[in-house]
């Protein structure tokens, strides 16, 4: 936990700034809805850590959020019956998709770079095949309930982010989580040492597109069908799991760290929206963060590799 | 302890470097498009700040002022048929063309990779299916790429079509490609036009201006005196859209209204949702709101139902789901279009080339808003959320099937 304090410190700090721009922010209803709409970059900053502490990367998480809403929209067609069938459709599309990317990765010795970015390709592609860039269909009430009602006066996006985080951060208490850092850590090691690699990165890519999933019912239920829903979470994700001081590499960070720097990325961009700079800012922001965090952590590499892995 | 302490550093290295970003600007005011003063424009009335910023680089007064004068004339033509009707045409004589059937139409089609273009896609090759004077139609899509429309152009004349139909996917990088057509065979331009008179008819419905003006005049009409106005826009930079915003900044000067912020958002759906809660919590009430386009309309109305606050006067367009929303839940709202029907013209326009009977240089068609009044004729249940009403298509073989629609 210790080593997560800095991020909990700078998202402290951002709401703090937040909150003197408008004191209203820190009443609950205000805040839930922050939480609300930072819920599915927390989900998919947590899937990717996954990924990312074991050692790959995760491109194609945008585009999967993407193929899931389009898919779901025209399969449900607005039915009400569709809603619980396609759901688990969804889950198991995104479980999937992991598969043949840790598959890939794993056993034909793909980069994960690689591997991932031409699914992002392959799945926009697909996508824009299919619907010609107008989805089609419409998503039924009660799957819009997840992303956008809430039970008494907390969203279910926050109840549902609530399980996932719990969730995480058990999977990374348990053995799974520790040979999945260690993999990360030094694969070579920790396959001498009796961890199969392979298989917990493949898990890792499962957990990732399963989060995607995860995050595409939030997202479509809050706005509705687009074909553009999922464009930049990829490196929204990326950017948080870097910010929360997770290693690019592999090895190194906590799920904890990584969901707070989700956080602290969405307040970023809220504060800069309160300040009436949003838009086009955001990206270069992003790409600040990523070259920085990188660079910092590549400074502190020799000497902090020692106390690593926890 | 040492590492805690450098990876401390690291993160207030990192807080440090993006604060001021946003500190620095802080004494800006609301509007992010825009810069603080509004220097009032040559055009615009209004020397006070309205809040809507410079206008528009895009912005010509004279083409403002034609437009404004289109809504108000009368269209001539059958009025059940828009897409057949100008208004103000200058017929020009096409004798020179004239030619025996059958006939070869070729298209060049900038893109259909929106659901507006694929609504119009869908309902020229239905109004092509009806005339059997066609035998032939080559249609080449661009997939919205200058180079390949400007290939596609050049591959089409080597295909003895009797007429070209062309609707460009930017002015500028495609008018030498219209112009070396023009010469070898008779050219219709239709939707965005380009920098020659040498096609033979250009066929667009009145145009952006009308389009933002409709919906800046409803908002002025319907908010009380000092209301707080939220405009939306997707992009900034393309002309068409820029027309859009230039109209709405011209009436929104002259009237009572406070432009509160002037917002970007890709047309997004859910980058809308937040702007549009961002704002509600920032001000407390939002008074109206403005859009260049419908697409995320439904997803602004949303963000004030899920605040628990009643949605102010809104524009849409005329898809659908706006619609249906405007419907059920009794908005006070207007959808200005950019109909979807002028894709039946250039067929029409073609055939009459080639029979050698006059055409309007310019075709100016009629460029209708929905209103409470005619709503319930726009409202197509079994239609797709994203259809847009304005098809023209309803007299068409193969609807509503074709469109996605169910009878």
């Amino acid at each position: 936990m210790r080593r997560a304090l800095p991020i909990f410190v700078v998202l402290a700090g951002l709401l703090v700034a937040i909150a003197i721009v408008n004191p209203y922010f820190l009443e609950p209803p205000a805040f839930l809805a922050f939480v609300k709409r930072a819920a599915p970059l927390v989900i998919l900053a947590a899937g990717q850590y996954f990924v990312i502490v074991s050692g790959e990367f995760d491109l194609s998480v945008g585009s999967l959020v993407t193929a899931e809403v389009v898919i779901a929209a025209r399969l449900i067609d607005g039915s009400a019956e569709a809603t619980w069938p396609v759901l688990a459709l969804m889950i198991a599309f995104g479980l999937i998709v992991g598969l043949v990317n840790g598959i890939v990765t794993t056993l034909l010795r793909v980069p994960s770079f690689i591997t991932t970015l031409g699914m992002l390709l392959i799945l926009s592609g697909a996508v824009f095949l299919w619907t010609g860039g107008s989805p089609r269909g419409a998503l039924s009430e009660q799957f819009r309930q997840l992303g956008r009602g809430s039970l008494g006066p907390v969203p279910w996006s926050v109840l549902i982010l609530a399980a996932v985080a719990a969730a995480a951060v058990c999977a990374m208490r348990a053995g799974f989580g520790h040979t999945l850092v260690a993999a990360g850590d030094n694969d070579r090691a920790a396959a001498l040492s009796g961890v199969r690699v392979a298989r917990v990165r493949t898990v890792a890519f499962m957990i990732s597109g399963l989060s995607a999933a995860v995050a595409a019912i939030l997202l479509g239920g809050f706005a509705g069908v687009s074909a553009q829903v999922g464009k930049g979470l990829e490196f929204q994700a990326i950017t948080a799991v870097v910010l929360g001081g997770v290693a690019l590499g592999g090895g190194r960070g906590s799920v904890a760290a990584a969901m707070a720097g989700a956080f602290t990325l969405e307040a970023l961009f809220t504060l800069l929206n309160l300040y009436g700079i949003s838009g086009a800012l955001e990206p270069a922001v992003q790409g600040v963060i990523i070259i920085a965090a990188v660079a910092l952590g590549a400074v502190r590499f020799p000497r902090a590799r020692a106390a690593a892995a926890s | 302890m040492r590492s805690y302490s450098r990876r401390f550093l690291a993160a207030a290295a990192l807080a440090v470097l993006t604060l001021p970003v946003a500190a620095c600007t802080s004494d800006k005011p609301a509007p992010s498009a825009s810069g603080a003063s509004a220097g009032a424009p040559a055009g615009s009335a209004g020397p006070a700040d309205k809040g809507t910023g410079e206008q528009s680089k895009f912005f010509v007064q004279a083409d403002y002022d034609a437009q404004m004068a289109m809504r108000k004339a009368q269209a001539t033509g059958p009025s059940d048929k828009p897409w057949e009707q100008s208004i103000d045409p200058q017929l020009v004589d096409t004798a020179e063309f004239k030619k025996a059937g059958p006939y070869h139409l070729c298209f060049s089609n900038a893109a259909v990779d929106n659901p507006w273009r694929q609504v119009g896609w869908k309902t020229m090759q239905a109004e092509v299916a009806l005339h059997k004077e066609i035998t032939e139609f080559t249609a080449l899509d661009a997939e919205g790429k200058d180079d390949k429309q400007i290939s596609d152009i050049a591959e089409l004349q080597g295909k003895g079509c009797d007429a070209l139909i062309v609707s460009p996917n930017t002015t500028a990088t495609l008018t030498p490609a219209v112009s070396g057509a023009c010469p070898k065979v008779p050219v219709i331009v239709f939707d965005r036009g380009v920098q020659t008179d040498c096609p033979v008819t250009f066929i667009k419905p009145i145009g952006g201006y009308a389009f933002g003006a409709a919906a800046a005049e409803f908002l002025v009409d319907k908010v009380p005196a000092g209301g707080k106005i939220l405009a939306l826009r997707i992009l900034p930079g393309v002309d068409v859209l820029e027309t859009r915003w230039s109209a709405a900044k011209v009436a929104f000067d002259k009237s009572d209204l406070q432009v509160v912020g002037v917002e970007f958002t890709d047309g997004d759906a859910a980058k809308t949702k937040s702007v549009v809660s961002d704002y509600i919590q920032r001000y407390g009430k939002i008074d109206g709101v403005w859009m260049d386009a419908g697409a995320t309309a439904v997803a602004a109305v949303e963000a004030f139902e899920d605040a628990g606050q009643p949605v102010p006067p809104i524009n849409g367009e005329d898809q659908q789901d706006f619609l249906k929303k405007w419907s059920d839940a009794k908005l006070t709202a207007i959808a200005p279009t950019y109909p979807t029907y002028q894709w039946r013209t250039p067929v029409i326009a073609a055939l009459k080339i080639l029979k050698g009977e006059q055409v309007p240089k310019v075709w100016n068609l009629p460029q209708p808003a929905i209103t409470q009044e005619n709503l319930a004729t726009y409202l197509k249940p079994g239609m797709p959320p994203l259809h847009y009403a304005l098809c023209g298509c309803e007299d068409l073989p193969g609807y509503p099937e074709k469109w996605g629609g169910t009878s």
